[in-house]
């Protein structure tokens, strides 16, 4: 018996990958993903760059205010 | 007697909006950022208007160290309420091709920067602070909304749904698709608008 058979494929793999990351994934849908990642290269590669993109994402997410805008929102909240 | 306790009130109500706006002026960089992922115009107003409700409601922050969630959750409340009011919940047909596509595989196909050995990462770092606005603009609001709360201001999806008022499943679907469309979004907006010129022969 084939040690791939059984396994999900790629797309049902990669569909639940961010879901996986979340730990949003049932026990057993978390199994799966886990033994398709053991056998396929490609999807490690999914994987890696899942995370990065969220990683870049969170980065992303702190942000400047400019000055003349922080001003006018201060003056907003003294003048309410 | 009048005159001084009106005087009191007046110090009483200054020293709260001058402990609002010292509480709140740190918090105004990261709260404005959250309003401009979340609309494309309007974003002052929408922090204007969340501002005039949390003072309202100051009342109801228990502890200063809350004032960050505190206020973004009120920012989003407005947000969700204004979406409403201008019938902007609308479910999106579905795109053709969506679920195929990989950005990862896509990148390895073309790839864009064939002298790169870290190509994936080369693509990410080519996105500025305002292309990821703008590929975020690109997505309904249905899907740009659960996006940024989660992966970029750190909301988990149970919050999620109760901000947005929408159950757990539609937002892990919508999640889902968010995902997908984003990075759909980010590829083409790096084509359109030839952002890895430049980039290529690194």
């Amino acid at each position: 018996m084939s040690q791939t058979q059984g396994l999900i494929p790629c797309s049902e793999a990669v569909a639940k990958l961010w879901d996986y990351l979340d730990n949003a994934v049932a026990p057993q849908d978390q199994e799966k993903v886990e033994r398709h990642l053991s056998f396929c290269r490609a999807c490690c590669g999914e994987l890696e760059f899942a995370k990065e993109l969220r990683a870049f994402l969170a980065s992303t997410g702190a942000e400047e205010i400019p000055e003349d805008v922080k001003a006018g929102l201060e003056r907003f909240v003294q003048e309410m | 007697m009048t005159g001084s306790v009106r005087t009191s009130e007046v110090v009483a109500s200054d020293r709260t909006k001058d402990a609002f706006l010292r509480l709140v002026a740190p918090q105004l960089p990261s709260l404005y950022g959250l309003a401009r992922r979340l609309v494309r115009d309007g974003a002052e107003d929408l922090v204007q208007e969340a501002l005039l409700q949390a003072y309202r409601s100051f009342g109801s922050l228990r502890e200063d160290a809350a004032t960050s969630r505190w206020l973004k959750t009120i920012l989003v409340n407005v947000f969700r309420d204004d979406l409403r009011r201008r019938g902007r919940e609308v479910e999106e047909v579905p795109v053709a091709g969506l679920e195929e596509f990989s950005l990862y595989r896509t990148l390895v196909e073309v790839d864009p920067m064939p002298y790169s050995d870290t190509m994936h990462h080369d693509f990410l770092i080519a996105f500025g602070r305002e292309d990821v606005r703008e590929v975020l603009m690109r997505l309904p609001e249905i899907y740009r909304a659960p996006l940024v709360l989660k992966y970029m201001d750190g909301f988990s999806t149970k919050e999620i749904a109760r901000l947005l008022d929408a159950p757990l499943g539609t937002i892990l679907a919508r999640l889902h698709r968010g995902r997908r469309r984003f990075e759909r979004e980010m590829w083409t907006y790096a084509e359109e608008s030839n952002l890895l010129a430049g980039r290529a022969d690194r």
